[in-house]
């Protein structure tokens, strides 16, 4: 290994009077040399982001102070330097990529005045000479036709797309460091792996050091060099990745590695139950005609066809804008489908007016993605539980009794009842979301991305549970995931979506057997860590 | 692992929701400008509701006392027909203080329920903005005119006046709150759940346009209380047998040169009592906006 680009020796960061814990990081030594990419995995609130950002000198001072440690690059202590001369070293020496590019760019500039700002800033370059650099750094990156790409901004670009501006902006001055705070993680998987490629393939042209955060297993796999694994603050193991994945030592890191979902689904026995869901040619379109001819229209589904039975999960699985989403709120009732007929138990709801609805609401029950909006924090986790019940005339008693049973299916302490959602954490919130669901007494329960937003050891846990209230309740489930990963671990059928459409259908185990479709090959091929993360 | 039964560390302390809501107001009145903003305002309403009884008849007249300075003939001095400036200020502030009131309770009941409307269902939208984008293009001043000269002064009329202009920001705001909260996850799993449309407003929509209602109806009873003392100043206001600080200082205006306490101190009156209450609104917003609230829960 060659000379360091980083080293971090004994970095601890305090965390403000009442915080859960004391130091957001905690007496941390890791190194990165040059031509090398360390990646820093570990869940929520394992301070491997405000590591990343310490580095940068870009954490909120006010909450998070350096107390001990060092930072080095090249000979300085970054903790010791003054400002002007972080700023200089920012972009020179080190650069940072961000999680989500669209709030990362600056909306009304447009993306290579962006990228010339860097070498505005740092060189002396003339206007002609930071164009054509910029054009050449935008080139590097892959980008098509960057000459014209320049001028756009970015709303008009696609996220893999400003992503790659983002790195653009990030290498131009050809830093010695690159740090990248989960940059993939709001993407969609096809896009991440051919982001991941670009890292690496630039990395290893120019052989500078990369300090990669994330925390999915799955990337780790795919472009780590070595390894540093972080829980609550502290480094609990630390290798080179080969070893790491193949020969876990810290009990976290195995649990970690285990509970990412197997890409090879379990046997599963084809579901008998009767049909209760079936929905048959659904459409629909947003956008209209404009006065003038004008306007567009969106398909967002398109004759969408398929059947559910009791005590069977239905996944639909596809990436943003797929449609899969829309079909789920089509068949909730959220929205209403421009045509075609959704059959719950032989009745078609799709046209039903809102008064007729209803009733039928009852049957048909929903777990949403994101645990911190799907529960008003105003109200207590009783009041929620028992809204729905109460809506249909059972006595507050006896609804209120249910959810306590409730509760401990869900495995929470029905004493909770009591509490606000933000006294809870986003595994439990979910847990309360799914207990509300089932406090209706659904036929159908529809888990749109419902673990999604979870951390890989609560996910595991959540999905355990919607698998047993699954058989217990004897529910019909529609499973809405972007996630390859944990559909294969929970459907017993697979539908896959592209642009509104349903490119192929089939048992689980078949589909990622033997999938018919190009589109689910490149899915399925693009799913991060297929290759080496064969637990 | 780390997740099971047991409530994580911000559980450990489970404020009752009344204390709650107990606390979101100490948190308020831990704001300097709330504190004192308020302090001030609560003297001025206290010296409104008493403090007329225990001086002379604002209108009696004392040829005998005309344009007294300050000291010479009570604490304010007299005007030109021998008023005594003191009493009349104090009554002033009754009429202001029910005027901002009056305005700001008015125009948020009523562009509250618009709002709502028009932000949750959806065809009276384009109706109902439309009609108040009509309304905000009125200038208060010119329909308050307009409509004491056709239906007479009265503190009804003024309070109307002012109200109706005030209306279409009360909506605007509610609305664009309706809009997003309408979008939140658990408004949709209130309606999956089959509750029905005005309970979602009451339980899911409602309690979050709160916060930014009483920051905006502090506004609003501020720039009331100045439209109310500017009608007077017109001449155009409350009738003069009422003194409010808008006629008093109207009154004074010709002998300003000469007398100029007629005017100054229905003035400061009036600029110490806006300045309290946008300073209590500005604190508001800053303890209460849903932002910064939220990092405080």
């Amino acid at each position: 290994m060659s000379g360091a680009v980083l080293s971090v020796e004994g970095l601890t960061v305090s965390l403000p009077k009442g915080a859960d814990r004391a130091n957001a990081v905690e007496d941390i030594d890791l190194a990165v040399a040059a031509g090398e990419i360390v990646c820093v995995v570990g869940e929520s609130g394992s301070g491997k982001s405000v590591t990343a950002f310490t580095v940068m000198g870009l954490q909120d001072s006010r909450a998070l102070k350096p107390v001990a440690g060092r930072i080095m690059m090249d000979g300085e202590d970054l903790l010791r330097v003054g400002r002007r001369r972080l700023r200089k070293l920012r972009g020179e020496k080190m650069s940072m990529i961000f999680q989500e590019p669209m709030t990362a760019l600056n909306p009304v500039a447009r993306v290579g005045d962006q990228i010339g700002e860097m070498l505005e800033i740092h060189t002396d370059l003339s206007a002609s000479g930071r164009k054509t650099r910029v054009i050449a750094a935008m080139e590097d990156v892959g980008l098509p036709d960057p000459a014209s790409m320049y001028r756009a901004f970015p709303h008009q670009l696609s996220g893999g797309q400003r992503q790659r501006i983002m790195i653009a902006m990030a290498l131009v001055l050809e830093p010695d460091l690159l740090i990248a705070d989960e940059p993939t993680t709001a993407l969609d998987v096809t896009t991440q792996a051919q982001i991941l490629d670009l890292i690496k393939d630039i990395q290893a042209r120019r052989g500078m050091g990369v300090l990669f955060i994330t925390h999915d297993f799955g990337v780790v796999a795919d472009i780590a060099d070595r390894v540093v694994v972080m829980q609550h603050g502290r480094i609990v193991e630390q290798g080179l990745a080969e070893q790491v994945l193949r020969a876990p030592e810290h009990p976290y890191t195995k649990m970690l590695m285990e509970a990412v979902p197997s890409m090879t689904p379990p046997e599963r026995e084809a579901a008998t139950g009767a049909e209760t869901l079936v929905v048959e040619g659904l459409d629909k379109t947003y956008g209209h005609r404009g006065l003038l001819g004008g306007g567009r229209l969106v398909h967002a589904a398109k004759s969408v066809d398929f059947a559910l039975r009791r005590g069977e999960t239905l996944g639909i699985v596809g990436e943003s804008g797929s449609g899969k989403s829309t079909v789920a709120r089509c068949v909730m009732r959220l929205i209403d489908p421009t045509s075609g007929r959704v059959l719950l138990d032989g009745r078609d709801i799709a046209g039903l007016s809102q008064g007729a609805l209803r009733p039928v609401r009852r049957d048909i029950q929903v777990v949403f993605q994101d645990p911190y909006r799907s529960l008003n924090p105003r109200r207590n986790v009783g009041q929620s539980i028992t809204e729905g019940p109460v809506n249909f005339g059972t006595p507050q008693a006896e609804a209120m009794a249910r959810a306590e049973e409730l509760m401990r299916v869900v495995g929470l302490d029905p004493d909770a009842l009591e509490r606000f959602p933000h006294q809870f954490s986003g595994g439990q919130r979910q847990r309360i979301a799914i207990a509300r669901a089932l406090a209706m007494q659904p036929h159908v329960l529809i888990a749109d991305e419902a673990v999604s937003a979870l951390d890989v050891s609560v996910q595991a846990q959540v999905l355990d549970l919607l698998d047993d209230v699954r058989d217990r309740f004897d529910l019909a489930m529609l499973f809405i995931t972007h996630d390859l990963r944990v559909a294969a671990q929970i459907c017993d059928r697979i539908l896959v979506m592209r642009q509104g459409e349903v490119v192929e259908q089939g048992p689980t185990a078949d589909v990622y057997a033997n999938p018919q479709h190009d589109y689910t090959r490149a899915l399925l091929a693009a799913a991060p860590g297929a290759a080496r993360l064969t637990v | 692992m780390a997740e099971g039964v047991a409530p994580d560390v911000a559980g450990a302390a489970a404020p009752l929701p009344s204390a709650r809501d107990v606390a979101v107001w100490r948190i308020a009145l831990r704001n300097r400008g709330v504190l004192w903003g308020g302090v001030v305002l609560a003297l001025i309403a206290l010296v409104a509701v008493i403090g007329p009884w225990f001086v002379v008849d604002p209108t009696n007249l004392n040829p005998m006392t005309r344009l007294r300075p300050p000291g010479e003939a009570g604490l304010m001095g007299t005007d030109q027909l021998g008023r005594d400036v003191f009493s009349r200020v104090l009554s002033g502030a009754r009429v202001s203080l029910v005027v901002g009131l009056a305005v700001a309770v008015i125009a948020i009941a009523i562009g509250l329920v618009l709002g709502l409307v028009a932000g949750y269902v959806r065809w009276t939208d384009a109706i109902i903005m439309r009609v108040m984008d009509g309304l905000m293009s009125i200038p208060a001043i010119l329909l308050a005119i307009a409509m004491i000269s056709l239906s007479g002064a009265t503190l009804g009329t003024v309070v109307a006046a002012i109200v109706i202009p005030e209306i279409p920001r009360v909506t605007r705001l509610v609305r664009s709150v309706v809009l997003t909260v309408r979008e939140e996850a658990y408004v949709e799993a209130a309606i999956a759940a089959g509750t029905r449309v005005h309970m979602i407003m009451v339980r899911h929509v409602l309690p979050n346009t709160i916060a930014p209602l009483i920051v905006q109806a502090t506004y609003i009873c501020g720039s009331a209380m100045l439209t109310e003392a500017i009608l007077g100043f017109l001449g155009a206001g409350i009738p003069p047998e009422i003194p409010s600080w808008g006629n008093i200082m109207s009154e004074g205006r010709t002998f300003f040169q000469l007398t100029p306490w007629i005017i100054f101190f229905p003035g400061l009156a009036l600029a110490v009592t806006v300045l309290a209450v946008n300073i209590v609104g500005d604190g508001l917003r800053d303890t209460l906006d849903p932002r910064i609230a939220r990092t405080m829960r």
